[in-house]
């Protein structure tokens, strides 16, 4: 805990920015390099502000790049030290040749990203394109809907990473400005509660143990890489338990209560979608609308995208009986992440709902109640004609004639 | 252990007995991260007094790894020349320059590199240090040893 405490109120005004400074400030973080970015910029200079002003013990390392902030995350994190960071974006991807170095060098590193568009044409709004890119970095990644959610997940980051089962880094993701600048009404954990759910960081190898010389990012060739990621997958695909452990602690403390896979209206739904972040929340009040016009609509939202909860969403889609995979992330020539996720999950069990893949709300474009709704009734009149309406996947909100792909047939 | 031409112990660095070898290990039993211990054993500060043949390296340290067939040109030292200044050793980039009591006592041909460092700084006319080709045998290279070079030349 930082020696000089901030007195919160019971409700605080914040925005996803500024809850993930919070987080990253109780949390009691070592050090944190960083090279800040739009939208990520406000948890940056928010924590260097309260570093400013003595309430953050640890130290901030100003790098000159993306890559420099993995990499000196990564170098403090070798020597034993808690340590954070925060980008979007072009950040990110100039960041991701370190991101697989530093999860396979099994540093818990906690890395704020705050979702954007990838360039090109550039863009500075939200969409996933950047989560998209962390999918086979070998993170745990954590998405949120909101400042509050994303407080919670950022705190619940390093628990879930330090713990000696797990040693990995954690991504703690938010949507680029319908979360990270939208201030809201949020409930803070004291310095004191944050700061004990948290816990001490406990050093696994350290460079800085004289006494035990020893050397980080080595080079295995054909004789042991295969083991060594072989061990990474095996501790990432076991992490579920502890990632719920954390969730279940955090409930006791917080009364908020997060699990591997969140659903709303999900016991009779039979039509679906699945998305990620902040259309989660849109998707809840339209189908508070859809269930007054007669249409069982719900929505599935995986809080964790990586380890991908397949089996937990599985079994929730088992009465399903049209759904449509929402992906913010152009696909680059293939059908979206969770499309594949999903049809993955789905394809060794005995449900066969219509399954569907919409491109949506790129860079930032706009997703409403509206436009969700259009999207349940056509989810609606595909469950009753018992097929899809001629693709697998369609893009939505696009100006210009329709685009349609993967056409099925009957 | 081997012994060089005047009867003197040259260490064998490059071997070390481990209770288990990584070789015998599955992915479940290798160190997270593929993190590289230096030693078998917690050292202290004392370590520097100990010559490094007496050291407990650990199987995965770079010290057994054989990288000599890096090497295209090798270094020859010329034990009726030499001084013992020491320059070889404390130039070479790689410790590989093997000196007790700051007695030259050879080279380490498991990790040299053949970068000819040890050569270039070597101060004696004749140099008590040449590069030759690998497949050279030392007892031919000291046959060819270079004649003394005049002043200018």
């Amino acid at each position: 805990m930082n020696s000089k405490v901030m007195e919160l109120n019971k409700v605080e005004v914040w925005d996803g920015n500024t809850a993930n400074a919070q987080a990253l400030r109780q949390a009691g973080v070592d050090v944190v390099a960083a090279y800040p970015i739009t939208p990520s910029t406000g948890t940056v200079e928010g924590y260097a502000a309260f570093h400013a002003n003595g309430y953050v013990d640890g130290e901030i390392v100003m790098v000159e790049s993306e890559h420099a902030a993995m990499s000196g995350c990564i170098g403090a994190a070798a020597a034993g030290a808690r340590t954070a960071t925060a980008t979007a974006s072009q950040g990110l991807a100039l960041m991701i040749e370190v991101l697989y170095q530093c999860s396979g060098m099994r540093l818990p590193v906690v890395l704020c990203l705050v979702n954007r568009a990838l360039a090109s044409p550039l863009n500075v709004n939200g969409d996933h394109s950047d989560l998209y890119l962390t999918r086979d970095a070998g993170w745990i990644s954590i998405d949120s809907c909101n400042p509050q959610e994303a407080y919670d997940m950022t705190l619940c980051a390093f628990r879930i990473g330090e713990h000696k089962d797990v040693r990995l880094p954690v991504i703690s993701n938010q949507d680029g400005f319908m979360t990270s600048h939208t201030a809201q009404n949020m409930q803070p954990l004291s310095d004191k509660v944050a700061s004990e759910f948290v816990g001490e960081c406990v050093a696994v190898n350290s460079l800085l143990d004289f006494s035990t010389p020893v050397t980080h990012g080595v080079q295995t060739e054909e004789d042991w890489h295969f083991e060594h990621k072989a061990k990474q997958h095996d501790a990432l695909m076991r992490s579920p338990k502890v990632i719920q452990e954390v969730f279940d602690e955090f409930e006791k403390i917080s009364g908020r209560k997060y699990n591997m896979v969140e659903s709303y209206e999900m016991e009779d739904a039979e039509v679906v979608i699945v998305v990620l972040g902040t259309t989660y929340e849109t998707a809840k009040l339209a189908i508070k609308r859809m269930r007054a016009e007669g249409i069982k609509a719900g929505v599935i939202m995986p809080r964790v995208v990586r380890p991908f909860p397949l089996d937990d969403i599985a079994q929730k889609l088992q009465n399903a009986k049209a759904i449509a995979c929402m992906d913010r992330s152009a696909p680059g020539g293939t059908v979206g992440m969770l499309y594949n996720e999903i049809s993955g999950a789905l394809f060794n069990t005995p449900a066969r709902p219509l399954l569907s893949n919409i491109i949506y709300g790129l860079g930032g474009r706009d997703t409403t109640v509206d436009v969700i709704c259009d999207i349940y009734k056509e989810l609606d009149a595909e469950a009753k004609a018992g097929k899809l309406n001629g693709s697998i996947q369609r893009f939505v909100g696009v100006r210009g004639p329709e685009l349609k792909y993967f056409k099925v047939q009957g | 252990m081997s012994t060089d031409k005047l009867n003197r112990k040259i260490p064998d660095l490059a071997s070390k007995p481990n209770s288990k070898s990584i070789n015998d290990m599955g992915w479940d039993e290798l160190i997270l991260g593929a993190a590289v211990f230096s030693f078998e054993n917690k050292i202290n500060d004392t370590v520097v007094n100990i010559q490094p043949e007496d050291r407990s390296y650990a199987e995965t340290n770079s010290m057994n790894k054989y990288v000599g067939d890096w090497r295209v040109l090798k270094p020859v030292w010329n034990v009726d020349l030499c001084i013992d200044c020491q320059n070889c050793w404390l130039f070479c980039p790689d410790t590989s320059v093997i000196s007790r009591d700051k007695k030259m006592l050879g080279f380490d041909y498991d990790h040299c590199k053949g970068c000819g460092i040890c050569a270039d700084v070597c101060p004696t006319n004749p140099k008590s240090i040449n590069m030759f080709t690998e497949h050279t045998k030392n007892e031919d290279a000291l046959e060819n040893w270079p004649e003394k070079k005049k002043k200018g030349e």
